[in-house]
């Protein structure tokens, strides 16, 4: 066996990750640790905080659909002072670096979470999970609109040091075009992408299978649309690109970076599978060793076509 | 928390609508209590896709195995009615806080509906071993599904059955029934599962009748294990409400303090 070490590292703006497996925002908490081992993540990402505490959505909050699962969780939150005094320090335990999701009503309310939160010594980057409502726009997503989502990043940019990572939504005409906003701005990276605006009806009762009527959909079942986000983005901007939405496994993951992501989040697949990443980490690696690939960054936009695709499919 | 591949021991159908597993559990029987569930992969599929939870039905200590009683509902139960003794089964657990049973008690009620026979069962079987009084009502649509009676009779537990079948399971009725049962007999605690009606029925009961009572909820989960915030419910803290994961903090809860809705 060829014993050479392979480089698993990848860099998130000036932030280096031992390598590209993380948790998706809201699929991942502190009690997963009794099912893995944290310190081989690449980096650990909590569920979204809020400023104030948020009790969510009404119940049923999770449906399944094939090959996926739809949440309106609402983004229940404990606040930032909770944040700070309880979550913060458990993260902290651990040598990987923390990337902190906020979430805010309103662009303001990103700005002061991001002075707060981008200035404690133990959160290394910033997740802005700007595919929340934006409640001074009639609850319309933040990231769907380029001008705000330019506006926020460049205003969240200026009280902070930290990597500021924004997490597209998926559910816009051109994501391009927010890639490219967000960019300008001074985003040090993009997660691409959140969950698609999705629904389901039982067709016993009439009524919708979740509690808030619509939800957004995860899993494998919305893999290709966000391997195809990933390919677009990469052509369209220059930052790191994080891809999140139905990776099962290493195939999956591997697929995502040589589409143009440079790191990988896992979400859904833990609720089936909670060492999932793990599994995937060990599964990279051995896809490395298989096709003799030294740096996993030879792997990040590898993807070549002859030829450009014809829009009209 | 672990996560277990166990080898299925037996596996039939017991009525028209439900199944009865026994797993070989060694080394874990111990830590399990009444009340606790396991999260089951009852297929590797686009659908069922997620796990499904299930209490314990039994904890069998001597021989190290545990069972679960299941109603076949959807994709995922039907999918389980194909597991063949022999194969394995994947299960997370256990999860959650199970029933408290206070050395104190003398005698318990069990008011149990459907599925939530399977959860008070283990319950049921705990408290007989421990020396309590034991009176369980079972309520379920058809005789049929009253499966558990038998074993629990044989347990040594006092069952009463009521059926919409019978006739004899609204809510008025099963209340006249506890109170008969209070008038003979001095409750020390009451144990609830399967029915908002008759959860809301113990709650109003036990609250006049100045005995505690313990419900296990259910609700959607996806991770089972606290960090999807899926499957919450309101309890009263004080003044305060407040959302707390069925999951984690229950599934079984202190009945006065659930916000039912
Ligand atoms: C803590 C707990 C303990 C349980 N113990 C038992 C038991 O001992 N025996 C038993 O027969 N059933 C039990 N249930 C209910 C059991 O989980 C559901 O009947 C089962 O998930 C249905 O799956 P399905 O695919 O057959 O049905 P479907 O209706 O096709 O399921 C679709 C989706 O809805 C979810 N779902 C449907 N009904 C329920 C429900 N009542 N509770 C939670 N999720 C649900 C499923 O998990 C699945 O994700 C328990 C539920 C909980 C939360
Ligand atoms: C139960 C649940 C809760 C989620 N909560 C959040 C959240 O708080 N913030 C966020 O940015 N994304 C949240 N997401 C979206 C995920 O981070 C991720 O973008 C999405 O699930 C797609 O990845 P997956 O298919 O690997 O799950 C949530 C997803 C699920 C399933």
């Amino acid at each position: 066996m060829n014993m050479r070490s392979r480089n698993l590292e990848v860099k998130i703006g000036n932030l280096a990750l031992a390598n590209p497996i993380m948790p998706a925002s809201g699929a991942f908490g502190v009690e997963m640790n009794q099912a893995m081992d944290f310190n081989r993540l690449g980096a650990l990402v909590p569920k979204s905080i809020t400023k104030y505490p948020r009790g969510g959505n009404p119940t049923p909050r999770v449906c399944e659909v094939t090959s996926g699962m739809i949440n309106s969780i609402g983004i229940q939150s404990k606040g930032i002072d909770y944040y700070i005094k309880e979550a913060i320090p458990e993260y902290a335990q651990y040598p990987v670096p923390l990337i902190s999701s906020i979430s805010g009503d309103t662009v303001e309310e990103f700005v002061e979470m991001c002075q707060i939160i981008g200035n404690h010594p133990d959160v290394d980057a910033i997740e802005l999970n700007i595919s929340c409502p934006n409640l001074e726009h009639d609850g319309k997503a933040f990231g769907m609109d380029p001008d705000i989502s330019y506006d926020l990043i460049k205003r969240a940019k200026q009280v902070t040091d930290v990597p500021l990572i924004a997490k597209l939504t998926p559910n816009v005409r051109s994501i391009q075009e927010i890639a490219i906003a967000c960019e300008n701005a001074g985003a040090d990276a993009l997660t691409v992408a959140n969950t698609f605006l999705a629904m389901a009806i039982d067709i016993h009762t009439m009524k919708p299978k979740i509690g808030n009527i619509m939800g957004g959909i995860s899993g494998p079942a919305v893999k290709p649309m966000i391997v195809r986000m990933i390919y677009q983005v990469y052509q369209s901007v220059d930052i790191p690109i994080i891809g999140c939405g139905g990776v099962m496994n290493p195939e999956d993951a591997i697929e995502m970076m040589v589409a143009g992501a440079t790191a990988v989040q896992v979400g859904t697949a833990s609720f089936i599978n909670p060492n999932s990443m793990i599994e995937i980490i060990e599964g990279i690696e051995a896809y490395m060793i298989d096709k003799e690939i030294d740096d996993i960054n030879e792997l990040i936009g590898r993807f070549h076509a002859d030829g450009t695709p014809n829009l009209c499919v | 928390m672990q996560s277990n591949k166990l080898s299925i021991l037996e596996h039939r159908q017991v009525s028209v609508r439900y199944w009865h597993m026994v797993v070989s559990a060694q080394g874990l029987t111990e830590q399990i209590r009444p009340g606790q569930f396991f999260n089951i992969l009852c297929g590797n599929r686009a659908l069922p896709f997620l796990r499904r939870p299930f209490s314990i039905y039994r904890i069998n200590r001597e021989e190290e195995t545990i069972e679960f009683l299941y109603l076949v509902q959807g994709a995922g139960t039907r999918e389980m009615t194909n597991m063949k003794v022999g194969e394995s089964i994947d299960l997370l657990g256990p999860f959650g806080i199970g029933f408290t049973l206070d050395e104190q008690w003398e005698t318990v009620l069990l008011l149990a509906r459907g599925v939530g026979i399977a959860t008070l069962a283990a319950l049921a079987q705990e408290a007989v071993a421990q020396g309590k009084q034991c009176i369980a009502i079972l309520s379920a649509r058809s005789r049929n599904d009253l499966l558990a009676a038998d074993t629990l009779q044989g347990l040594g537990v006092d069952v009463l059955k009521v059926t919409e079948e019978d006739g004899n399971s609204d809510v008025t009725q099963v209340e006249e029934l506890i109170m008969d049962i209070l008038d003979k007999r001095k409750i020390d605690a009451g144990f609830t599962c399967g029915s908002k009606r008759l959860s809301r029925l113990m709650q109003k009961v036990s609250i006049n009748n100045g005995f505690p009572a313990q419900v296990a909820l259910e609700e959607h989960m996806a991770c089972a294990m606290g960090a999807c915030f899926a499957c919450v419910c309101d309890i009263r803290e004080g003044d305060a409400i407040k959302s707390v994961r069925i999951c984690t903090e229950g599934p079984v809860f202190d009945l006065s303090k659930v916000v039912m809705a």
